[in-house]
């Protein structure tokens, strides 16, 4: 292992070189817009978070929250068209809003990784596997053909697969949608990058094979130090695994709390509605599952004041007309954004009146 | 494995077909304008001759008689004569089978240039459009494309060869004014000047069709999930298109080409037409407008027998190309 | 092999080679044309057609006009300097007193001659593409929506056929049965058939697959009632453009065959005849040649750029759903 060395790359002599202090990744304010032919799509709106090295952010939201948007942007992996972008997201000493392409591409792989959701069409088809990972090594790594072969081999016994020597010379369609998945693990963990994104790993999966997933994510980020931002609808794939989670719901952060807390003292009522949507083992059977009345909002022309209004069992006047800011809580490093965020008596009260009134979703919170 | 031996047994099934319909087809003709075959062999000649004859080719023999024994010549070479003598020296002639020596490379030569010359085209630009899509050179080339989709090789053969006319002193003829053999060996400046109008004029549709195949496909595939990845691993992106996008959509690109090469030999019968050139194609229309009908049988058997046996090639080169075709098929 | 093709729509392509799990079928100059246009770039979902769209259907109405004229006149259109006319103008150049476009080698003026020769040509490109379509096209419907031993038989039907060299196969009908319009038709005919049985055979088993027909079968509907309410008015209109395309194809062929000699007899006037006359004077007087030549290739321009648009037109895709 040390027989490696990074390969420089032309131009790479003037980034500067990465600083030890101060978070891997700092986003402030990120925007990232489409421009489609009915309106301006904003996926993300606003996004602030920063991010320790050796840490995992967990993004939690429903489809269409801009989790997926907000990965791929920060990455840089979108397409150029019709898109806008603003704010910064400083990774090492790089803005990855204003990298240019050679910049990213340095990064990419060797500093920054992903993992995509279906493993299936993740990888190349008609390209054998260990060329797909030599090629990821050979392309940042200044090592022999052969040295990459073995390297291939470690990665793959890393991340367990049986009879790794054979699967070197087969094609993805050969193995198993788990097996897959680890070697697109594998793939994104070659270089040893120090950011992992993860975007719904497991979502693709058979059930019993998200948890395996998932424990050889948690493996691999602790063994190499690796920060990991895990983006899922799924609360419950978060709960055991991430330090911090970030609630987004319509392209912004509506509670961001570390993992316990957001467990024991969640403020946000969509994050509340959340929780209370995970069906729990001590429920009676047949009791009817939560879900959150309404549809996810317009991100084209999204509902005036705060986003969660129309589908909120406590809104009150006030939450329509005015957005409410990013506030922070009592506890450390717990922010949300609400106006009578839940555990307050005044957001007892704005149920009561609710329920009174007849509004649908406060007189289905009774129900349950 | 099983399949591999039922595409064999499927290829030799229409090799029978294909020959023995074109067999029957001129023996339909005698049916359909009464004129036999003899009498457009040797239309002169005096009954004894014509009776002579007709004992010589065994015309007087049940059909399946007939065929299998020209089945059974063809297989050893012998496709029998073409006949030059006139008159009463009407049964003499030359072997079909020499003269199907010397134009059939000329034919295949001709066709491994257009689409030589065409894939060296088509396909960085193919590639290269399919990157840039939607850019100023996507656009112009398109609309390029277009328009040499209407103009079928003839077309263009016709517009080169009047251009070709007016350009004398470019020393290009327009047409094969031919003594002696063609010059077939490639890379002499005869065979240059004698190929090159045809060529081009072969390859600009093929250019058009293929790159426009290349393009959609590399299109689609640009946009899949694996793509992704890949850029997302940092490689560059000349890699991508040329180790990761370029192989997937190659396929139907291949197939069509391959498929083609089969086509093209039987198939630049205008062109060799138009400039001249003594190839198969050319042949088989001079012996068909010249009653020639035993020549005519055999070069229609030989062109289609090419042709079947060319797509079954490339029916098998495509398992080997696609790893799950491949894996597929063995399964199955 | 992707199926989904967002941009370029050559889905019917990539059914035809890969028809049945690479089951290959040998294309021809036909289904390659039809393929390289159908894997052109779609056009945008618009109302209409475009500009280009509504030009071709004028010229394309233009030349019906025309051609029907010169049916109802035996080749005669009035107020056309007279094609028989051998005023002793030989080989006249473009632009000459009372010859616009000049006169061929026997003194006929091309005007008159090219205007003239749509009638035939164009006789043979639509009925050529009509009678091919509605045999092929049942042929293809049969085999695609019945699977198993009779798709099977009829399948391997048309690949046989298929495996014929078609040029060689139209010279040989029309040398052995004659060179008139009508026999050129039929031999075109034929070599259309297998071809367009194939394309219709490839769109009905991507359509037969879809749950409106198990729903329709499940409601009790005989296969003829499924294949003639449910599957005919979806293929359809695919095959239009199809069939755009392909009497684009034909038109070149009959040019193609005129060349070689297995053409209509020149007592009839047709493009490709005009084409073949001027061969010998191709050094000298190039635009007998070069004029069809252009027609033709207008013609096929209008005829592509339509069955393109029809086709973007009509493809409702499931993304649309």
């Amino acid at each position: 292992m040390s027989t490696r060395r990074r390969r420089t790359h032309i131009g790479e002599e003037r980034f500067e070189p990465a600083p030890l202090d101060g978070p891997l990744l700092d986003v402030v304010d990120l925007t990232t817009y489409f421009d489609t032919p009915r309106g301006r799509a904003r996926a993300v709106d606003g996004v602030t978070f920063s991010l320790e090295r050796g840490r995992t952010l967990g993004v939690v939201g429903e489809s269409g929250s801009g989790k997926t948007v907000l990965a791929r942007s920060i990455m840089g992996l979108l397409p150029k068209k019709n898109l806008i972008r603003s704010g910064t997201a400083m990774f090492e000493g790089h803005d990855l809003v204003t990298a240019s392409s050679d910049e990213l591409r340095s990064l990419w792989g060797a500093q920054l990784a992903m993992v995509f959701q279906d493993p299936m069409t993740s990888l190349n088809p008609v390209m054998k596997i260990g060329n797909q990972l030599t090629e990821v090594l050979r392309q940042h790594l200044d090592i022999t053909k052969d040295y990459s072969k073995e390297l291939a081999l470690a990665l793959l016994e890393s991340v367990g697969i049986p009879e790794a020597k054979r699967r070197l010379g087969e094609y993805p369609h050969q193995m198993s949608g788990g097996m897959r998945q680890r070697i697109v693990i594998a793939l994104a963990i070659a270089c040893g990058p120090k950011l992992l994104f993860a975007d719904e790993p497991t979502t693709a999966l058979d059930v019993t094979v998200q948890s395996q997933i998932l424990d050889l994510l948690q493996e691999q980020q602790r063994e190499r130090f690796m920060a990991m931002i895990l983006v899922t609808h799924d609360l419950g794939v978060v709960a055991g695994r991430a330090d911090e989670i970030a609630v987004m719901y319509a392209g912004r952060i509506v509670e961001k709390a570390p993992t316990r807390t957001l467990f024991s003292s969640v403020r946000h009522p969509y994050t509340e509605a959340l929780l209370r949507s995970i069906p729990k083992l001590a429920q009676p059977s047949h009791t009817r599952l939560a879900a959150i009345g309404g549809r996810p909002p317009d991100i084209i022309n999204p509902p005036s004041g705060c986003k969660f209004s129309p589908r909120c069992p406590y809104a009150q006047d006030r939450c329509r007309a005015e957005e409410p800011p990013l506030m922070d809580a009592a506890d450390p490093g717990h922010a949300f954004r609400c106006w009578i965020p839940v555990g307050t008596p005044e957001n007892r009260a704005a149920l009561e009146a609710n329920r009174a009134a007849g509004l649908a979703s406060a007189v289905a919170m009774a129900a349950v | 494995m099983r399949t591999a031996f039922f595409k064999l047994v499927r290829l030799v099934v229409v090799i029978f077909v294909v020959t023995f319909l074109s067999f029957s087809m001129l023996k339909l003709q005698e049916v359909a304008t009464g004129a036999t075959i003899i009498d457009r062999i040797a239309p002169f000649a005096s009954q004894a001759k014509k009776a002579e004859l007709t004992q010589s080719l065994n015309l007087n023999d049940p059909f399946f008689v007939q065929y299998g024994r020209w089945l059974g010549n063809a297989v050893t070479g012998d496709f029998g004569l073409k006949y030059t003598g006139t008159g009463n020296n009407a049964t003499t002639g030359t072997p079909v089978s020499t003269i199907i020596g010397k134009e059939l490379p000329v034919s295949i030569e001709l066709m491994l240039y257009a689409q030589f010359l065409a894939l060296l085209i088509a396909l960085p630009l193919g590639i290269y459009t399919a990157y840039k899509n939607g850019s100023v050179v996507d656009k112009v080339s398109n609309i390029a494309m277009f328009a040499m989709l209407a103009m079928p090789a003839f077309l263009a053969g016709l517009a080169l060869q009047v251009w070709a006319a007016k350009n004398p002193n470019l020393g290009l003829p327009t047409q094969y004014i031919g003594v002696g053999d063609f010059p077939l060996t490639p890379f002499t400046s005869e065979n240059f000047n004698q190929m090159i109008l045809p060529t081009i004029s072969l390859a600009v549709a093929q250019i058009a069709v293929y790159m426009r195949l290349l393009r959609s496909d590399m299109i689609t595939t640009l946009q899949e999930d694996f793509i992704t990845t890949a850029k997302a691993k940092g490689i560059p992106a000349r890699r991508v298109l040329l180790r990761h996008a370029f192989r997937p959509s190659s396929l139907t690109l291949l197939t069509v080409a391959g498929l083609n090469v089969g086509a093209l030999i039987g198939g630049a019968i205008i062109i060799e037409r138009i400039f001249n050139l003594p190839g198969i194609g050319l042949e088989l229309v001079a012996s068909i407008l010249s009653g020639q009908v035993v020549e005519t049988q055999a070069i229609i058997a030989i062109i289609a027998v090419i042709y079947v046996l060319v797509n079954f090639l490339v029916d098998i080169l495509y398992t080997v190309l696609d790893p799950r075709i491949r894996h597929a098929r063995a399964i199955a | 092999m992707p199926e989904q093709s967002p941009d370029g729509g050559h889905d019917l392509v990539t059914a035809l080679v890969h028809d049945e799990a690479t089951n290959l079928t040998p294309p021809d100059a036909a289904t390659l044309t039809i393929a390289a246009v159908e894997s052109g770039p779609r056009r945008p979902k618009r109302k209409g057609i475009g500009v280009g769209g509504w030009l071709s259907v004028a010229w394309l109405a233009l030349l019906l006009v025309i051609a029907v004229a010169g049916v109802v006149t035996g080749q005669k259109i009035p107020f056309l300097p007279d094609p028989k006319n051998d005023v002793g103008g030989f080989k006249l150049d473009m632009f000459s007193p009372g010859h616009f476009l000049g006169t061929d080698a026997s003194g006929q003026d091309i005007l008159s001659l090219t205007v003239n020769g749509t009638s035939a040509s164009m006789e043979i490109g639509v009925f050529s593409v009509l009678i091919g379509f509605t045999i092929g096209g049942l042929f293809g419907v049969l085999s695609g929506y019945f699977k198993g031993r009779v798709g099977a038989v009829l399948g391997s039907t048309t690949d046989i056929l298929l495996a014929f060299p078609p040029l060689v196969l139209a010279i040989s009908i029309v040398t052995f049965l004659g060179h008139s319009v009508f026999w050129v038709t039929i031999a075109l005919a034929i070599v259309a058939v297998p071809v367009l049985a194939r394309i219709a055979r490839a769109a009905t088993l991507s359509w037969a697959e879809r749950e409106f027909v198990t729903a329709a079968r499940a409601q009790g509907a005989k296969h003829s009632r499924v294949m003639i309410k449910e599957l005919v008015p979806n293929v359809l209109p695919a095959m239009l453009s199809i069939a755009l395309l392909s009497i684009a194809v034909v038109i070149v062929a009959e040019a193609g065959l005129a060349i070689v000699g297995a053409g209509v007899a020149k007592t009839t006037i047709t493009w490709g005849g005009i084409i073949d006359s001027g061969r010998t004077e191709i050094d000298t007087a190039p635009h007998i040649v070069l004029i069809p030549s252009f027609i033709i290739f207008l013609t096929v321009m209008a005829l592509n750029y339509l069955g393109d648009a029809l086709r973007a037109k009509f493809d409702v895709r499931e993304g649309a759903l």
